[in-house]
């Protein structure tokens, strides 16, 4: 059984030590998953933090940090393991000349000198503690996630040439998903689920305060405000929290203490990435 | 509704975890909620590690372990606070039983709430409401909600109502308007709304935002209630909003339809991604022979790895002709705002609008890449009448015909969207039957339920005689798989 933590208020407060504030269902669900040693099914829209999160109780429990990062058409030898195709070639060809028994080449090929390790047998084989991070799930095909699920489970994969790698321990696991498509029922009945939403002011204005030195109780409410106001707004990618907080540190820059309309517009590019999505805040906020 | 499973052994009544929880999961389930065995085993466990005086944790823990998708988290927490609450094993089993107070929150009273501070004025009640959302005193906020519930909703036993109808009766009563009124006067007059518009703005979004949680309070008390009347079951089928999805077009209230437009942009980046999987993976490229050699010199001239070609799979073009009379303007500003975002699943989309004229708006799209902006624009400035507007699908479609048909190829799908309701005009329908043999496909949509097809002055098998399909589409989930469905062709 896991123990890196000791209770929920103590996963709290080492998650806060790290400078990330988590709300109760994540440090709950934190705390659950190191004591049942299952994965994390974490979801929610693009930019509330689901990948700070791992970064962050990696931070707080002092472990290494191993990402897989998905995409489409991810496969076994990308995320699990590959031999170096190259460098067993050039073994073989070393070795025209003495004429040595095959079995002995193949033997030597395949051992772990030509194996090489992808995030997901390294998480296995480490001896380290270590929170391993499968980034933006969704994005894999049915097949990769049925290889997921297996690894995941046993925790142990099977190399036909090197035998059984069983894990020394269970590292805490994090999946994250945007959600562009549904996940196998069988993914998510093996994981916990979290579902992380965009924060409250009062949340987001902690989390500013937190993360920008410097800056006063004050300017934190508005910004965090301002950033609610414009999450409302129709547009194509609503400001994440790292956003905020890019915004916040501009501030603090530019040496503003106020929010005005035209701090706003001068600075709103930090906030939003859209030309179309600027103009929009701009003539509700500013121009109005 | 049944409570935590008893066993009835000889004399003492003894309630254990286990009997508690597997109630709890019973009621779950008869809420629609699926909780599968492993789940089930799951919460058992996680319930071993957490102190069980925490409820907020036992909360969160049981949430994480049985509900997997977020659209089913609040019918959770309505389960989990009924549960933990009224349903709870009586105080005298308590003592058996290894189970901290805590957990068992205050049982909130029966169904018509009576008790403490029912005989307040609508005033005084207000009074206090506004003095709660001042200080955003949320224990008190949701005493003053139960009291407004009690008060208001004249709430009886057994009652086939719907939540959603005592839901209004309170809100009426409470009248939210004018509290907010209230509340922004009240901030005025101590200064903390400034004249200055940007302020002004961020303080009244906070006045809607502490309102919303009042009324949030209110619909939880009520469904609270209702639970403990009448069970999960019922709960579930009074409270139960139907999925943007699932929306008919046509009938849709003014807050359904700001959940369509909602629900529109993911929609459709969710099926340009699957669409655009699917073709990639669909064929593989013919083998590059170049990049192939090239990639052999890596391994002494043996081609280990074969290269391809990246598959380059033509798109449709489509031209969506659309009805934008009154009865079926919402349908049409729907689909075309979904085929328009759909765009580069297309090699081009070119749109039409007409009531009894009809008018190319293809511009309104290009010209910005605000959807919304371009419907409004198609709304106001798309020249459609050229009567008396109403509905004369014949004459919109034999001016299509003198225009635009030199336009329509082998490549090209032709989309009709309308209710084929002609108001007894002539049919022209050889303008479709033309139209087929050159282009690729031709579809109709029509947005009324099926069994009304055909009757009064629909004549949309006049016209569906020379289309390759024609579709009923009265929601977002038909419309998205008639979309993926031409996307693929």
């Amino acid at each position: 059984m896991g123990e890196r933590f000791e209770s929920v208020a103590d996963v709290t407060e080492r998650l806060r030590a790290v400078d990330y504030l988590a709300d109760d269902d994540i440090a709950s669900v934190t705390y659950l998953a190191d004591r049942l040693e299952k994965p994390v099914l974490v979801e929610g829209p693009a930019g509330v933090g689901k990948t700070e999160l791992a970064k962050a109780i990696a931070a707080a429990t002092g472990s290494r940090l191993i990402r897989l990062q998905c995409y489409e058409g991810l496969d076994e030898a990308k995320a699990l393991y590959e031999w170096n195709y190259k460098k067993q070639l050039l073994r073989i060809q070393a070795d025209r000349e003495h004429e040595t028994s095959w079995e002995s080449v193949e033997s030597d090929i395949f051992s772990e000198q030509f194996l090489l390790t992808r995030p997901l047998l390294e998480a296995i084989r480490a001896e380290d503690p270590v929170v391993l991070l499968i980034d933006e799930v969704d994005r894999v095909e049915i097949e990769t996630e049925a290889l997921l699920l297996e690894v995941l489970s046993d925790f142990q994969v099977s190399i036909p040439e090197l035998g059984t790698i069983v894990g020394k321990q269970r590292p805490i696991v994090l999946l994250t998903s945007n959600n562009t498509r549904e996940l196998s029922e069988a993914l998510k009945r093996r994981c916990l689920f979290l579902h992380v939403d965009y924060p409250d002011v009062e949340r987001e204005k902690e989390i500013v305060r937190v993360r920008v030195p410097g800056i006063d109780e004050e300017l934190a409410e508005q910004v965090a405000r301002v950033v609610r106001s414009v999450r409302t707004l129709d547009l194509k990618k609503a400001p994440s929290i790292s956003e905020t907080i890019d915004w916040a540190r501009t501030l603090i820059y530019l040496g503003r203490s106020e929010i005005s309309p035209e701090v706003i517009g001068e600075t709103l590019h930090v906030l939003l990435k859209y030309q179309s999505d600027i103009a929009k805040a701009r003539k509700e906020l500013v121009e109005k | 509704m049944t409570g935590p499973v008893r066993s009835t052994a000889a004399g003492t009544p003894h309630v254990t975890m286990l009997d508690v929880l597997q109630g709890f999961v019973h009621e779950l389930r008869s809420a629609g909620l699926p909780v599968s065995m492993t789940e089930n085993l799951d919460a058992m466990t996680a319930m071993e590690h957490v102190d069980l005086r925490a409820r907020e944790v036992v909360r969160s823990v049981l949430a994480a372990t049985l509900v997997k998708q977020q659209r089913h988290r609040p019918a959770f927490d309505t389960v989990f606070d009924v549960y933990f609450s009224l349903f709870s094993p009586a105080a005298e089993d308590r003592a058996t039983l290894d189970l901290p107070d805590e957990l068992f929150g205050t049982a909130g009273g029966d169904i018509q709430g009576g008790g403490a501070g029912g005989d307040l004025t609508r005033e005084e009640l207000a009074e206090m409401l506004l003095r709660a959302l001042q200080s955003m005193d949320l224990d008190e906020l949701r005493r003053l909600a139960g009291m407004a519930v009690s008060q208001f909703a004249g709430m009886e036993p057994g009652r086939p109502v719907g939540g959603t109808y005592y839901l209004y009766r309170t809100l009426r009563q409470l009248d939210l308007d004018d509290l907010s009124a209230r509340l922004v006067e009240q901030a005025r007059a101590r200064g903390e709304i400034p004249d200055d518009p940007l302020p002004g703005r961020l303080a009244r979004e906070e006045q809607e935002a502490r309102l919303r949680e009042l009324r949030r309070l209110v619909e939880e008390e009520i469904r609270r209630r209702l639970v403990a009347d009448r069970g999960v079951e019922a709960m579930a089928r009074t409270l139960r909003k139907p999925l943007p999805e699932d929306i008919d077009f046509m009938h849709a209230s003014r807050d359904e339809m700001l959940a369509l437009q909602r629900a529109i942009q993911p929609l459709t980046r969710l099926l340009a991604a699957r669409l655009a999987q699917r073709r990639r993976r669909r064929h593989r490229g013919s083998l590059d022979f170049r990049r192939t050699v090239r990639a052999s010199m890596n391994y002494g001239g043996v081609p280990v790895e074969p290269k391809f070609r990246r598959p380059h799979p033509a798109k449709p073009e489509i031209m969506v002709v659309a009805d934008i009379s009154g009865s079926v303007a919402s349908f049409a500003r729907f689909t075309l705002q979904f085929v328009h975002a759909m765009a580069s699943q297309f090699s081009r989309v070119r749109s039409f609008v007409f009531i009894d004229g009809i008018d190319e708006v293809t511009r309104f799209f290009e010209d910005t890449d605000d959807i919304s902006e371009a419907v409004h624009r198609v709304n106001t400035e798309a020249d459609v009448v050229w009567v008396d507007g109403h509905s004369d699908y014949g004459h919109a479609f034999s001016v299509f015909h003198e225009r635009h048909e030199r336009e329509v190829t082998q490549k090209t799908s032709v989309i009709f969207l309308g209710d084929a309701r002609n108001n007894y005009h002539a049919s022209q329908n050889w303008v479709l039957q033309s139209l087929q043999k050159r282009a690729r496909h031709v579809y109709w949509l029509n947005p009324e339920p099926r069994g009304y097809w055909d009757t009064g002055d629909s004549i949309i098998s006049e016209y569906g005689r020379y289309c390759d399909g024609v579709f009923e589409c009265r929601n977002l989930r038909q419309l998205e798989r008639f979309v993926s469905t031409i996307a693929d062709a």
